[in-house]
């Protein structure tokens, strides 16, 4: 008798939702699931992922980061980071606004499967932590290290 | 009034579209105030100081730097959290703040700003006599 309110696809809720499914169709979460380790929006350090057909690029925003205190470890293709940012806590200052991240994270990033874990190289500079790791090339003969 | 009851965000969003159409990054920030001043740091990856600039005139203070991202030719983007190198955040100031007595370092993507209060904006205790 009473059917659906008409009034209902007006409410602000249904707008919030409608947003949110233009934002994932926008840019491509619409029908993605997401993994397992993935992380909520937001969650320091921010992460980009590029790859080229020799190798992929993993950025990690992660600006005032002790890199003694870092470690990156990889594990078949799954790419772990994890490190610790402490805040200076200065005496006699009151604080307006602590915006910016305090504590200790950790992020898993997925690779591709053709990476090698053998050949990972990380760098840091002005707050980026730039990890390549190399893919595989079946065709190409692979190149011994000889150490000394 | 005092400079702390004056300092107020401009805009309030994380991300904002320049009339260009490009998305700009709203750095994080720490604001602490001290009797001296006010120590801001903000959270810039990929800017070195030669991409950063900052502004403070008697109203606004404006911080702006583009991060470089080293990236071999051709690479195809996998999964982006970050989608602009563009970092800009202005906040309003009072008049407290002497605009020629500011220091800024950046280290590892960390910009430390120090701005400095007029003498006349220092705190200044008052003392209650008693007969």
């Amino acid at each position: 008798m009473f059917g659906i309110p008409v009034n209902f696809e007006g409410s602000l809720f249904d707008q919030f939702r409608r947003i949110e499914q233009q934002m994932d169709e926008l840019f491509g979460g619409g029908g993605v699931l997401p993994g397992i380790r993935s992380v909520a929006p937001g969650t320091f350090p921010p992460v980009n992922v590029g790859a080229t057909p020799d190798k992929v690029d993993v950025y990690l925003f992660c600006p005032g980061i002790d890199t003694q205190k870092l470690d990156v470890s990889i594990q078949q293709n799954m790419l772990s980071i994890s490190g610790e940012r402490k805040a200076a806590n200065a005496e006699n200052t009151k604080f307006y606004r602590r915006e910016r991240f305090n504590g200790e994270f950790r992020r898993v990033v997925t690779l591709p499967n053709d990476i090698d874990p053998d050949r990972v190289e990380a760098k840091y500079a002005d707050g980026v932590l730039q990890i390549e790791v190399q893919r595989r090339e079946a065709s190409k003969p692979r190149q011994i290290e000889i150490k000394q | 009034m005092t400079v702390s009851k004056e300092i107020a965000e401009t805009q309030d969003k994380p991300v904002a579209q320049t009339r260009a159409g490009e998305f700009v990054l709203q750095p994080p920030v720490d604001i602490s105030e001290d009797a001296d001043g006010i120590t801001l740091t903000a959270d810039m990856p990929g800017v070195s100081g030669d991409r950063l600039d900052i502004q403070l005139d008697k109203d606004t203070l404006v911080i702006e730097g583009t991060a470089k991202i080293e990236m071999p030719e051709g690479m195809k983007p996998i999964y982006a959290d970050v989608r602009s190198t563009r970092y800009r955040r202005s906040f309003a100031v009072g008049g407290g703040l002497d605009p020629d007595n500011v220091e800024a370092s950046l280290k590892d993507g960390v910009l430390n700003l120090r701005l400095h209060k007029r003498p006349e904006a220092k705190p200044r205790k008052i003392e209650v006599c008693t007969e």
